[in-house]
Parts: C-alpha cells; sequence; structure tokens
C-alpha cells in the first residue's frame, strides 16, 4: 500500500489531472476558433473567406503529430522573436545564426532565472495553444460543413421577414447548425481524448511521463520498494483509463445512431423492426 | 558534395544501406529532402501490409459483429472497442513493453519488440478495428431489396454473401475506407515516437524530419518537406482507391456512386 502513496506515485496520479485539465480549457478554445474559422470562411469579405478557408485547409493532409511538433518550436521562437523586437531594439546581430536561434536574454521565455513550476507552466500553456489551434481547424470544419447544411429555405425565410445578414445568421443559422455538428462534434471529442498521450512528446511531464518512469526497473539502492519491469502494467492501467474514459460517450453516440437508423429501409433497420 | 552524391548516399540510409552516418553539421536542403524521403520507405512500408492483412481482419470483424452468434458478436464488439477506445500511442507502448516481457519468456519472440515486426502488428489490428467498425456499418446499410432479390433467385448462404453483401458492403464503405487508409498511413509516423527504437537510427520520415529539427533549431524545413511527401502520399491513396471504387461502382449510373470525401478524422 504505501508503494502506491509514494511521492512520485503522487505525482503520477496528479498528472491525470494535468490530462483532464487540457481537455477542459482546449475543447472550448477550439471550439472558439473553429467557430470563428467558420465564420471567416463564411464571410463575404474575400480575404476573410480566403483566410478562414486556408486555415481550415491546411491541417488536413498531414499528420497531426507533424504539427504538434512543429507548432510548439515554431508559437515559441515566434513568442522569443516578438519579445525580442520589442525589448532589445538596439540588438544588431541577426537572430538566425547558422543552426542557432539567439535572442537576447531578457526576451527568453521563460526567463532563465524563473522558477521550475513557470517552466511546466509555460510548456502546458504552449501545449494547450497549440491542441487548440489544430482541433480548431477540424472543429471550424465541422462547423463549416454544418452551417451548410442547413436548408437553405430557412435562410431565405428569414430574409424574407426583414432580417439582415447579421441577425439571421445569429437569430437562424447558428441555432440551427448545432444538429448537423453534433456528430462531427462528438466524433472530435473523442479524437481529442485520445490525442492527450501527445503532450509526452511536447515535453510535458504526462501520464505517459509517469508511467515509464515509475515503471521502469528500480534497484534496492534508490528506492525503499524495488522492482522488475513494470512499465507493460503500468501502461496497461493508462489503456484502461482511456477506455473507461471513452466507454461513456461511445454508449451516448450509440443511443443517437441507434435513432437515426430507426425506420430506414436498410438491413440495420429492417433488424430493428425483427427485434420489435 | 553535389546533390546526387547525397541522393546515393543517403537514399536506403533507413534500411541500413550507404552512409552510415547521419549529417551533423552544415546541413543541406538536398540531405533533408533525401533522408526525409528515405524515412518514407518505412512509413509506406508500415501503412501497406498493415492495410493489406487489416482488410481481411477487418472483413472477419464486421462479418462478427453483425453476426447473430452471441459470442462471436462479443468478441469483435470487444476488439473493436480496445483498439478504437483507447490513443494508438498508448497502444503501442503497452504492446512494446509486453514484447520486451514475452522476449524474456522465450526466443520464439525475439523479433517482436522490434519495429518492422511489432509496431506492424498494432498497426495491423488498430486498422482492422477502425476499418472493422465501418465495414459493419456499410453491411448494415445493404439495401433491403438487394437481399429479398438474392432469396428471390434462390442465392443463399456463401453464394449469397461472396456476389452480393460482401461487393455491395466494399462499395458501400468504400469513401470512408479510403479515409481510414489515409489515417493508416499518418499514424505510422507514431512508431519511432513510442517506445520502438530506431536501430542505428534508421527511422522514418518523421524521425528524420525531428532530427534536423533538433539539430537545426529550424522547424520551418524539415515539417513543411515531410508535409510535402505526406500530401502525396495522400494523393496517390486517393487515386489508387478512386479506381477501385470505380469499379466496384461501375454497373451504376455515375450520378448515384458513392462520392469520396475527404473527411479528417485524425489521430487514433
Amino acid at each position: 500500500m504505501c508503494y502506491l502513496t509514494t511521492g512520485k506515485h503522487m505525482a503520477f496520479y496528479a498528472s491525470f489531472g494535468t490530462v483532464l485539465l487540457l481537455l477542459a480549457i482546449t475543447a472550448p478554445v477550439a471550439l472558439g476558433f473553429g467557430f470563428a474559422a467558420a465564420m471567416a470562411a463564411r464571410a463575404r469579405f474575400a480575404p476573410l473567406s480566403w483566410l478562414g478557408k486556408g486555415y481550415i485547409a491546411i491541417v488536413r493532409g498531414v499528420p497531426d503529430i507533424a504539427f504538434f511538433l512543429f507548432f510548439v518550436i515554431a508559437l515559441d521562437q515566434f513568442f522569443e522573436w516578438i519579445r525580442h523586437e520589442v525589448k532589445c531594439p538596439d540588438w544588431d546581430q541577426p537572430i538566425r545564426q547558422g543552426s542557432d536561434f539567439v535572442v537576447c536574454q531578457a526576451a527568453k521565455l521563460p526567463l532563465g532565472n524563473a522558477a521550475q513550476w513557470v517552466h511546466e507552466t509555460y510548456g502546458f500553456l504552449l501545449a494547450v495553444l497549440t491542441f487548440s489551434i489544430v482541433f480548431g481547424a477540424f472543429a471550424g470544419n465541422v462547423l463549416f460543413g454544418a452551417m451548410r447544411a442547413v436548408p437553405r429555405g430557412q435562410l431565405e425565410t428569414a430574409e424574407a421577414y426583414g432580417m439582415n445578414h447579421r441577425q439571421s445568421f445569429w437569430r437562424i443559422l447558428v441555432p440551427q447548425m448545432w444538429v448537423y455538428a453534433l456528430p462531427g462534434l462528438s466524433n472530435l471529442w473523442m479524437v481529442l481524448i485520445k490525442a492527450t498521450p501527445l503532450l509526452f512528446l511536447l515535453g510535458v511531464e504526462d501520464i505517459v511521463y509517469w508511467a515509464k518512469e515509475l515503471g521502469g526497473s528500480k534497484t534496492a539502492r534508490f528506492t525503499d520498494y524495488p522492482h522488475g519491469d513494470w512499465r507493460m502494467w503500468y501502461f496497461a492501467a493508462l489503456l484502461v483509463f482511456y477506455l473507461v474514459f471513452t466507454w461513456v460517450s461511445e454508449k451516448v453516440l450509440s443511443r443517437v445512431m441507434a435513432r437515426l437508423t430507426l425506420g430506414q429501409a436498410t438491413t440495420g433497420g429492417e433488424a430493428q423492426r425483427k427485434a420489435a | 558534395m553535389s546533390c546526387w552524391a547525397t541522393v546515393q548516399e543517403y537514399a536506403f540510409r533507413s534500411l541500413g544501406f550507404g552512409e552510415r552516418l547521419l549529417p551533423r553539421d552544415d546541413f543541406t536542403l538536398c540531405q533533408q529532402v533525401t533522408l526525409i524521403g528515405s524515412g518514407m520507405i518505412w512509413n509506406v512500408y508500415f501503412g501497406v501490409v498493415a492495410l493489406l492483412f487489416g482488410f481481411f481482419l477487418a472483413t472477419a470483424v464486421a462479418l462478427g459483429k453483425a453476426s447473430s452468434n452471441v459470442v462471436l458478436r462479443k468478441m469483435a464488439e470487444w476488439f473493436i472497442f480496445i483498439f478504437r477506445g483507447s490513443p494508438l500511442f498508448i497502444q503501442f507502448f503497452f504492446a512494446y513493453f509486453a514484447f520486451l516481457s514475452l522476449k524474456q519468456v522465450s526466443d520464439v519472440f525475439d523479433a517482436l519488440p522490434s519495429a518492422w515486426l511489432g509496431a506492424l502488428i498494432v498497426l495491423f489490428l488498430n486498422t482492422a478495428a477502425y476499418s472493422g467498425e465501418i465495414f459493419y456499418g456499410a453491411l448494415l446499410s445493404v439495401p433491403k431489396g438487394d437481399m429479398e432479390a438474392a432469396d428471390a433467385y434462390g442465392i443463399s448462404g456463401w453464394p449469397r454473401f461472396r456476389k452480393i453483401t460482401w461487393p455491395t458492403m466494399l462499395r458501400l464503405a468504400w469513401p470512408a475506407y479510403t479515409n481510414e487508409a489515409i489515417f493508416l498511413f499518418h499514424s505510422t509516423t507514431l512508431v519511432f515516437f513510442s517506445g520502438f527504437p530506431a536501430w542505428q537510427q534508421r527511422g522514418d520520415a518523421l524521425y528524420y524530419a525531428s532530427y534536423f529539427a533538433d539539430k537545426t533549431f529550424n522547424p520551418f524545413v524539415p515539417y513543411p518537406i515531410l508535409a510535402g511527401y505526406f500530401i502525396l502520399v495522400t494523393l496517390i491513396i486517393i487515386g489508387v482507391f478512386g479506381a477501385v471504387n470505380r469499379r466496384l461502382n461501375r454497373h451504376l449510373p455515375v450520378a448515384s456512386r458513392p462520392r469520396f470525401r475527404f473527411r479528417p478524422t485524425l489521430l487514433r
């Protein structure tokens, strides 16, 4: 029992909280990004529409893990470059010196003398931002499709009632589109849950990190609880954690699916009819 | 060193041929393109082989899930749930450490912890689960009239499955299956980031891309190169699967054929 309550195990349990926190922050932020992107893509002002469509399109066709690796470095350098331009205007050397990225001391993010927790929080926030950008594009794609799925007649009726573009968008289109967006968004939620182990690749000390750390062989010299290679069991525990997590979502989805199949002239609908 | 010389040295580096040492400084664009392209060999290998074997298991899983036998149905449902419900990343980690412990049990399992077999097994099972679910959905959507027509002609059992159910199922599932194939290729990039070691630095495209990004502190060159390669692969898959789709639907008028639509399901 004492083994499961060592300090490192407590950090392991806390990292589950990190994952949940990531989900709690990323989901609304990504939805906001997606909504903004879908709105931009629908805009009548052409450059704004290109911007929205470009944002939605650019994340497709490329493995997302490459995006995660790319964005974290790129965002980090981008922030440091901005701070560099603001804080050290009289710096005369180029930022890229061969294969080094050099900014002045004051522009380092986080500052070189900052506490450990600042570094960790900064890394975590960078990860949240990366997740939000990538998933915002997916959500934008779903919402853009949902907006186009709302029957034309509804918008035409709104125009006939004398609503302007803005009014018909907020009062007619947005309340109706959620029905069409729901399947795509719930799918996205599942994907987001399953994307959380990538935190490990972004350098955050998440559950994967701790599972590797705690599971590795320990000799009696360094710990009171020596054991062999238990990493397999730690990862089995993670597997179960994710399975339970997705299980609930899966249940809800199958309910919705059953409702949609009901009464259709297909083998599935036929099986339901016979069972009833 | 000319670009052609670089290509000769590094084109098959990911398989262990050519120059042993990776470039350490003065990285040229040519080196990056060649090495990342060399890594693509692994991505294509994992993708093609897993897809090929996964197709057959997926058909079996779909039939199992649609079967009236409770044991078969439960088995198929659990198989699909376990592989679709957990992140592929964690599956790789778990499988790698499970294979490591198996290796200590007997020499028979010696090859399992190496990427070419171990990761392939995980990808194979994973794609079988995902495509099994797609095929199962298509199986439920086989038009009722087709089955009734088969009954009327006195076709039943294996011939009915072989000649009517299966082709119709494939025809209906194909657009979704094309997406699945694309994302299988994308998820092959996870292999060398999840426990499976790149022996003697023989890695896949992302392995080399991140190698360059780490060495040069400049993500703006290697990752776009990687993206370019993957867009190329995606276009090839769309081309090949589109040809198959046309063949499956050749009896239908063009307007009523199911169309492929690129839908990013992404990460597993």
